[in-house]
């Protein structure tokens, strides 16, 4: 036994150092794991002399966590829409200086001013996508348009939701032709009854988030609630895949590129949003993500293969139809949205 | 003992260990799966562990570096302390003994989360948010480790004659001369299986590592946690897979070499 | 939530005192018996548990017992109890006061559920590692001994790639399924059941529960059992009369091991249970992370620490000298 540890000890003890660059001037980038085409980081620092150290986060409450317990760790944030709002309000966001990100100009036009960020002062749109139904052609009956074609009891069992409370109520808020960030008590209620029926019917396979790329790739459902990323990850696995923006109108969401308002390196973060807008590395990373991207130089450049496709480059129709989240205030969300969304998993 | 009855009881054993490698051989397969899904074999490579060895993934490696270290610096840490403490546990009254056994099985009645998250409070509190790092996710390690080991060693220590320590001393022995040649031998087997459950809880841990950590270290689970957000590649099964072979040899050397070292 | 709490000066004075007043009583009790006590082994341990396990609990017992702003309130745990108690004071108008009324104990169900699921996975266990550690730790097996290494290292393969793995196992056209199809279970179904997460749980629990029943059983005195068959009992009466009781202590130590972290699983209900079922782990998981309700959610883990504690001394009366070191 000692002798073992002894082994391992010698293995391992090169304990990683955490400053591989000294003397250089450095940036703290937090974003999602492979969220990002790495070598645009190399170039970068190619270009400017400025080390990245990409710092790696779960999701948006994780982020915010991260955020309130050290508030200058990050120079530059990757919060979605609802997020970015929250963190208005908390008034932990740094106001963008626009003269110097020249390339925010390639934004496309219906990500600009949005709601989340009414005068466009804090965030620049990263990556952008929509929710909708990933459905496997080969089992489904007929043409799949609709949110209500996932409570089709045909569909019994067939069916993997969302395990992720925004969503999930908002498709049941739309399928009643309510608005996705409803905060009125009735809808909710209704939207939460609407789903427990569901539930009931024994149409819902299984709430799953992470999962169920892998899930609809072996064909194990019908039809799955996916964000548009996911979709195209997995259709480009499975061909029998294929994803629709239901009629009724779906959720469209952005990732964006923000500076905490305790930033160390205000500058340097600034001449790094300029950088990822610049179309060429905006292509990179759209390219090695999958998402849609928000800049049109990158969709000019990336041309037919990304405008022909459907789920990365959806057409203007679907996505007027479509709505951006709200950030929920945090009574409503505490006393309604939490206590009606714990009804829901616990339905049998 | 009959044969029939060898054989049933070897033909037990057998499937046990196969219901517990049948996950672990679906894990090796899928490291020399050259596409993205765990649903879907779309044909043999080796891209996986090249992308692996060609230190292309110098996150994954550098998380491999951090789950090795913490879990042996852990281990060895939690294994004597755990081994001190129950040996000293032992030696209290009746109610001593009851009351530090409760505190020592607190811990693991809250959930990991809680865990996690009452000892990022202490960090935060004693030293700021700043100070979550390396040696934090350490100290958190050793902490839930530890009652493992007391919970091993003890039965071990109740097998034995209660007065052979105080026995040893009359003689003239020093405590640390009787710990070692008297206590520790006697318990020796404890000690290991205490060890082992320590690695293994140790090497395994998402939770609590990511409260304690903070956001600028990462272990293996913490990684592959975020990466399930997009997908789980195969490099992350060739690297668990690897890993295991690698600690499974060396384990199997040593056990062989103790073995006929004691025969 | 707040986290920018730093500590008042008196704070530091206590602990210093703590600390010093801990080193006094080792130096005290050092001269006063004239040598090392065995208890004062466990001198250090007890330093590391009161710094790591107690005040982080106090800090728990804190945020349980406190409201967002750091008043005193006692709502979070009624708020377990009876889910919606402080909300719908708060709630706008009578009919959602009814509405939320009517959702009574909701809590109640994932709490039992998940004490359940932990009850059937410790006696699962139990049952499948007692003759596995018997059957080692048999002297006559010759080498069997060997081979207790082997049933830890499949825990050494991270936890989330290993329940991937075995959700391939289990898929609708899987091995397993078509197993059950060939032995006559015709429209067998483990993804996103309460069955699949019981697999996920025994699986990863098992070898918690062979490790200390091996352990005590390996080191057993031979010259018992034969002493037990020279008296004429059989095996089978020299196993229940004489083996079991003194393994004891160490199927105790298994007890604890599995069944409490047990009932908080939660990403096996995730990934193999589908969510269709809340688990009490699952719901303090997203009180502390989804919903960053840390005071909710220390209220929840306090009351479900309770429970344990409370089932943990049902067990203890099993073990009625205390073997296992209970509570």
């Amino acid at each position: 036994m000692k002798k073992l540890m002894l082994i391992l000890l010698a293995l391992c003890f090169c304990v990683p150092s955490l400053s591989a660059a000294e003397g250089k001037k450095v940036l703290y980038v937090c974003n999602y794991y492979d969220y990002i085409d790495e070598s645009v980081l190399e170039l970068f620092e190619q270009e400017t002399g400025i080390h990245v150290e990409y710092i790696y986060t779960m999701d948006n409450e994780s982020l915010l966590q991260e955020l309130e317990i050290s508030p200058a760790a990050f120079d530059v944030i990757f919060p979605s829409d609802y997020m970015v709002e929250r963190i208005i309000a908390k008034d932990m966001a740094a106001e963008l200086d626009f003269s110097r990100i020249p390339n925010a100009e390639y934004t496309l036009e219906y990500l600009r001013n949005p709601a989340y960020d009414p005068e466009n002062k804090y965030s620049v749109p990263y990556m952008w996508g929509t929710l909708g139904i990933l459905y496997n052609k080969d089992m489904v009956t007929g043409p799949v348009t609709s949110w209500a074609d996932l409570w089709d009891p045909q569909y019994a069992n067939n069916v993997i939701m969302m395990d992720s409370l925004r969503d999930t109520m908002g498709i049941g808020l739309k399928v009643l032709g309510y608005s996705m960030s409803s905060t009125d008590e009735e809808e909710l209620f209704a939207a939460a009854d609407k789903l427990i029926e569901q539930k009931q019917l024994g149409i819902v396979r299984a709430y799953q988030l992470d999962e169920t790329k892998d899930r609809m790739i072996g064909g194990e459902a019908a039809l799955a609630v996916v964000y548009s990323g996911d979709a195209w990850v997995a259709a480009e696995s499975n061909d029998k895949l294929d994803y629709v923006i239901p009629q009724e109108g779906s959720n469209v969401w952005v990732d964006n590129m923000m500076i905490p308002k305790q930033a160390p390196h205000y500058d340097l973060a600034l001449e790094f949003i300029n950088f990822m807008c610049r179309p060429d590395i905006a292509q990179m990373n759209s390219e090695e993500i999958g998402y849609s991207s928000p800049n049109s130089g990158a969709i000019e450049l990336m041309g037919e293969e990304y405008s022909g496709n459907h789920i990365q480059n959806p057409a203007g129709e679907d996505v007027d139809r479509c709505e951006i989240y709200h950030d929920i205030p945090a009574e409503l969300l505490d006393s309604l949205y939490n206590p009606l969304w714990n009804d829901v998993m616990n339905a049998r | 003992m009959t044969k029939t009855s060898r054989l049933f009881k070897w033909i037990y054993l057998i499937i046990i260990l196969l219901f517990l490698y049948l996950p672990i051989a679906v894990m090796m397969i899928q490291s020399f799966n050259s596409g993205l899904s765990i649903s879907k074999w779309e044909g043999f490579t080796f891209r996986w562990y090249e992308n692996l060895f060609s230190g292309k993934e110098k996150s994954i490696v550098s998380a491999l570096q951090v789950t090795l270290s913490v879990a042996v610096i852990a281990t060895v840490v939690s294994t004597v302390l755990g081994t001190l403490g129950a040996i000293g546990i032992y030696g209290m009254k009746k109610r001593t003994q009851s009351v530090m056994m409760t505190l020592t099985n607190l811990p693991n009645t809250m959930p990991d989360i809680v865990t996690g998250v009452s000892l990022m409070l202490l960090f935060i509190f004693v030293a700021g948010g700043g100070s979550r790092g390396y040696f934090t996710m350490l100290l958190a390690h050793i902490t839930f480790d530890t009652p493992y080991v007391i919970l091993s060693v003890l039965p071990k220590l109740k097998q034995m004659n209660s007065h052979t320590y105080e026995a040893a001393l009359d003689l003239g022995a020093t405590p640390g001369y009787a710990l070692r040649h008297v206590i520790i031998p006697e318990c020796r087997q404890g000690i290991v299986t205490g060890a082992m459950l320590a690695f293994t809880l140790s090497i395994d841990d998402f939770t609590i590592s990511y409260f304690t950590a903070g956001s600028k270290v990462q272990n293996l689970s913490m990684l592959i946690y975020s990466a399930a957000r997009r997908h789980v590649d195969g490099t992350f099964y060739a690297v668990s897979t690897a890993m295991f072979v690698v600690l499974l040899i060396l384990l199997l050397a040593v056990n062989k070499h103790t073995v006929s070292a004691d025969s | 939530m707040r986290y920018d709490v730093t500590l008042p000066w008196w704070a530091w004075v206590l602990m210093g005192l703590g600390l010093a007043a801990f080193a006094a009583m080792v130096v005290v009790s050092v001269r006063r018996n004239r040598g090392v006590k065995r208890s004062l082994f466990a001198a250090p341990y007890t330093l590391w548990m009161i710094i790591f396990t107690i005040v982080p609990l106090i800090i728990i017992v804190y945020y349980a017992l406190t409201d967002a702003s750091g008043n005193f309130t006692l709502n979070n745990l009624r708020d377990f109890w009876d889910s919606n108690y402080s909300r719908r004071a708060g709630a706008s108008s009578p009919a959602i006061q009814a509405r939320l009324a009517a959702r009574g104990m909701s809590n109640m169900e994932p709490l039992l559920y998940s004490l359940w699921m932990a009850f059937l996975c410790t006696v699962i266990c139990l049952v499948l590692a007692y003759p596995t550690a018997l059957f080692m730790a048999d002297r006559r097996m010759k080498r069997a001994s060997s081979l207790v290494i082997l049933f830890v290292v499949p825990m050494w393969m991270n936890v989330t790639l290993r329940t991937y793995a075995m959700r391939i196992l289990m898929v609708d056209d899987g091995p397993l399924i078509n197993f059950l199809r060939l032995i006559g279970f015709a429209d067998a179904q483990l993804m996103d059941t309460p069955t699949a997460v019981l697999i996920g749980m025994v699986y990863n629990f098992l070898p918690f529960m062979i490790f200390p029943i091996y352990t005590v059983l390996s080191k057993l005195d031979p010259a018992l059992l034969e002493a037990s068959s020279d008296l004429g009992a059989s095996p089978g009466r020299s196993l229940i009369k004489v083996t079991m009781p003194l393994s004891i202590p160490g199927v105790v130590s298994g007890i604890t091991m599995v069944f409490m972290p047990a009932v908080t699983t939660f990403t096996l209900n995730v990934m193999l249970g589908g969510s269709k079922r809340l688990m009490l782990g699952n719901l303090i998981e997203q009180t502390f992370t989804k919903q960053n309700n840390w005071n909710m959610g220390s209220a929840m883990s306090l009351v479900m620490m309770v429970l344990i504690l409370i089932s943990l001394t049902i067990l203890r009366k099993a073990d009625p000298n205390n073997e296992g070191g209970g509570l």
